[in-house]
């Protein structure tokens, strides 16, 4: 697997001559596992290794919490107090599983955010970009429908919203609220569970066999690296320059940094295990009362920023709005805008226009990635704060910004910027952190050679 | 980058956690401190014990804990009770039985495998959880570090709930009277016109609760002689309830406590054992 030239396995004995003839399973994970990487990756190369143990994580600790979870209207919430009481080890499992879904998207965000500012993403790994992109939605949809589990009224009134969105679809969105929610006059009941349980057992897997896909695409294509300057594939010799292999170097780095995350997750799960929770989930769903302010997780808050910045009194909302004779109303402006918000972002491989990869070398970009990160959280804020006063204008631009920077800013940058020149190769940025010893050693090698 | 990074998002995450609480209505919850705040905190025992007195006399005339088992009162971590205490203090309460009186059903004494009985008051919710399903103080000044530091805080709200009846303030008196009773803490009651300003803003803190003052001070008296005066019942009362809302919550800290130590000595092992893999390719041997 791979353009990187390396050595492959080669079948040594009579047994493993006879089992790789017929099915060539050794070589592959030979070759996964020894895939040449480049030396000079730095800590923001551990997320991968953090997002697969989180699904794996999430998957045993599920399978073990859906053992005892009943998905009953009347059952669901006192059997999630029933795991948390009387379970064996049922608090820390369920306490696990319910924070493992922030760590999966600390982890994920920190992965994407890596990607764009290394430009990840560019040629030739749009694939494994789009693959990821595909994976996040999954992961919202999964995380969204495991909150609905406990059945509590954050649960409950949660689902109203999210499935209201589908309702503001022109024309058929009624019936595809109904249709969504299994119910003649699109209530929230026991259809609604019980297809949101089955479908929280079902995207795990299908996550997990795109883990595999995305993990494919960049073996295929090889890592990026902090440079963006890629491996050289000339011989054998000159790869191994540029690399190490996965085995053991960035295996054991991985460990070590997953460590030091883990103890932090730890710490979070046995000390404030309900502080990213909402209390009102501790209160069995009840749809005749409605939660003062009903907010999603805190990982969806930068989309519910954007959801809710584009009201009816936005300029643009309103022009939308007469252009299409009403059709397109702010609610519907809205959830376009924050399902937009994700597609300009699986975009960004075709958007950008800049030669150079690596946000390290483009003086302009850095400023606006940096911006766009800073934004992200003001966008998380602004999502917990109620509609008013002047919270729906900070959402505003920064929804507008959102949108600049994938579509105004990556594309001109491009024309507009001089990049720096990035070494011309990685073995080069590597001995530029880790001098070689002056004595013997061969020095960096010149591009002149 | 990876510097930058991780602190953007700490300070995210502290800024949005447990913000939808702070709402339009104000209401004041004293930062009480109780035994089992921050990581290492556990339950006072004796506190429990006076807890479970004060529900049992007073709470439990209208309220109900429907998803507590008798049993639980001996386990560790909680109260504590004695069995025989336990087993003669479920005695106390009758359940009804299906099975008995040839499937007809009947009334006996409750065992320990018994759930305490349910709310007995329509509009009294069931309190297993509330300490749960209520955030505590939010400050200092909204930042939510009290909840970092010390835990969502439901136990504090429900002692200032206790604590938070007052007179009706003066603006409640010109208008229409209110059903209910004012309460500083309580947030989710009705609430006069009178009390509203031009702007919409509340003029007072709080809002009318329909449950009258449960607690006034020396409801009980206690057998281990602790002062009963109205701060002490009620946070005892609320510590007791934080139990019955999270009672594996000494178990969990000293899990949470093993994983760390193990996970930090774990992350210098590896740290040192990636620091020599590395070295000869770092040029440093």
């Amino acid at each position: 697997m791979g353009g990187i030239p390396h050595d492959h396995y080669e079948p040594n004995s009579k047994g493993e001559k006879w089992l790789h003839s017929r099915l060539p399973i050794v070589g592959l994970m030979y070759d996964t596992l020894m895939i040449p990487t480049p030396k000079n990756l730095n800590w923001m190369w551990i997320w991968g290794i953090v997002l697969v143990f989180t699904l794996v994580l999430q998957i045993i600790t599920g399978i073990v919490l859906v053992m005892h979870y009943v998905p009953h209207v009347d059952m669901a919430f006192n059997s999630v107090e029933h795991i948390m009481r009387n379970v064996n080890g049922g608090h820390m499992i369920r306490y696990f599983h319910m924070n493992g879904a922030s760590l999966f998207f600390v982890a994920v965000y920190a992965h994407i955010f890596r990607s764009l500012y290394y430009g990840s993403y560019k040629s030739p790994r749009e694939v494994t970009w789009i693959v990821g992109m595909l994976m996040y939605v999954l992961m919202m949809g999964t995380a969204f429908m495991g909150y609905v589990l406990p059945w509590g009224q954050m649960s409950f009134h949660g689902t109203a919203v999210i499935t209201g969105l589908f309702g503001a679809i022109p024309f058929i969105g009624e019936s595809v609220q109904i249709w969504l929610l299994g119910t003649p006059n699109g209530s929230i009941a026991q259809p609604a569970l019980n297809r949101f349980f089955s479908l929280h057992y079902l995207l795990p897997f299908i996550l997990l066999g795109l883990t595999i896909v995305h993990v494919w695409a960049f073996h295929t294509t090889g890592n990026n690296n902090p440079t963006g300057v890629e491996v050289r594939r000339t011989s054998k010799e000159d790869a191994a320059k540029d690399t190490l292999p996965f085995w053991p170097y960035f295996v054991i780095k991985d460990l070590f940094a997953l460590a030091v995350i883990l103890a932090v997750f730890v710490a979070v799960v046995g000390f404030m295990p309900n502080y990213l929770g909402h209390p009102d989930n501790y209160i069995p769903a009840n749809p005749l009362v409605t939660p003062s302010h009903i907010v999603p997780e805190w990982y969806f808050l930068p989309f519910y920023a954007i959801l809710r910045a584009f009201d009816q009194d936005v300029w643009l909302v309103i022009a939308v709005n007469w252009i299409t004779f009403g059709i397109i109303d702010a609610k519907f402006f809205g959830v376009v805008a924050m399902f937009g918000a994700i597609v300009v972002m699986a975009l960004a491989p075709w958007l950008d226009t800049s030669t150079v990869r690596s946000g390290r070398y483009r003086p302009m970009f850095k400023w606006w990635f940096w911006l766009f990160a800073v934004n992200f959280m003001l966008l998380m804020w602004v999502g917990a704060r109620p509609a008013e006063g002047i919270y729906p204008y900070i959402a505003l631009i920064g929804s507008t910004y959102w949108f600049a920077y994938f579509l105004v800013i990556l594309p001109l940058l491009g024309v507009i910027e001089k990049p720096n020149t990035p070494p011309a190769t990685i073995e080069e940025d590597f001995n530029a952190h880790y001098a070689p010893k002056a004595d013997g050693a061969k020095p960096v090698a010149s591009p002149a050679e | 980058m990876f510097r930058k990074f991780t602190l953007t998002a700490a300070a995210a995450l502290a800024l949005t956690a447990g913000q939808a609480i702070a709402a339009e209505v104000e209401t004041e919850i004293t930062d009480y401190d109780f035994s089992f705040e921050g990581p290492f905190g556990s339950y006072d025992q004796m506190q429990l014990q006076r807890g479970l007195q004060v529900y049992t006399e007073i709470c439990a005339g209208c309220h109900g804990l429907e998803i507590v088992n008798f049993r639980n009162l001996s386990d560790d971590g909680g109260p504590g009770l004695p069995e025989d205490q336990m087993r003669a203090y479920a005695e106390f309460y009758e359940v009804f039985d299906e099975t008995l009186f040839d499937g007809e059903g009947d009334f006996r004494p409750a065992t320990p495998a018994d759930f305490f009985p349910g709310s007995s008051l329509s509009n009294a919710p069931d309190l297993s959880l509330m300490a749960k399903a209520r955030a505590g103080f939010h400050g200092p000044y909204g930042t939510g570090i009290s909840q970092f530091v010390n835990g969502m805080g439901g136990a504090e709200y429900i002692a200032s709930l206790m604590t938070g009846y007052h007179e009706e303030p003066e603006c409640a008196l010109e208008g229409e009277p209110m059903d209910g009773f004012y309460n500083v803490a309580f947030a989710a009651g009705g609430f006069p016109e009178s009390c509203i300003d031009e702007k919409g803003k509340h003029m007072v803190p709080g809002s009318w609760i329909a449950m009258s003052q449960p607690l006034w001070g020396d409801d009980v008296e206690y057998a281990d002689g602790h002062s009963a005066e109205l701060e002490d019942v009620a946070q005892d009362v609320a510590a007791f309830l934080m139990w019955t809302a999270e009672p594996k919550l000494v178990a969990r800290k000293e899990a949470g406590l093993t994983g760390v130590l193990f996970l930090t000595v774990l992350s210098v092992l590896l740290y040192l054992t990636n620091k020599r893999l590395w070295a000869p390719h770092k040029h440093k041997d």
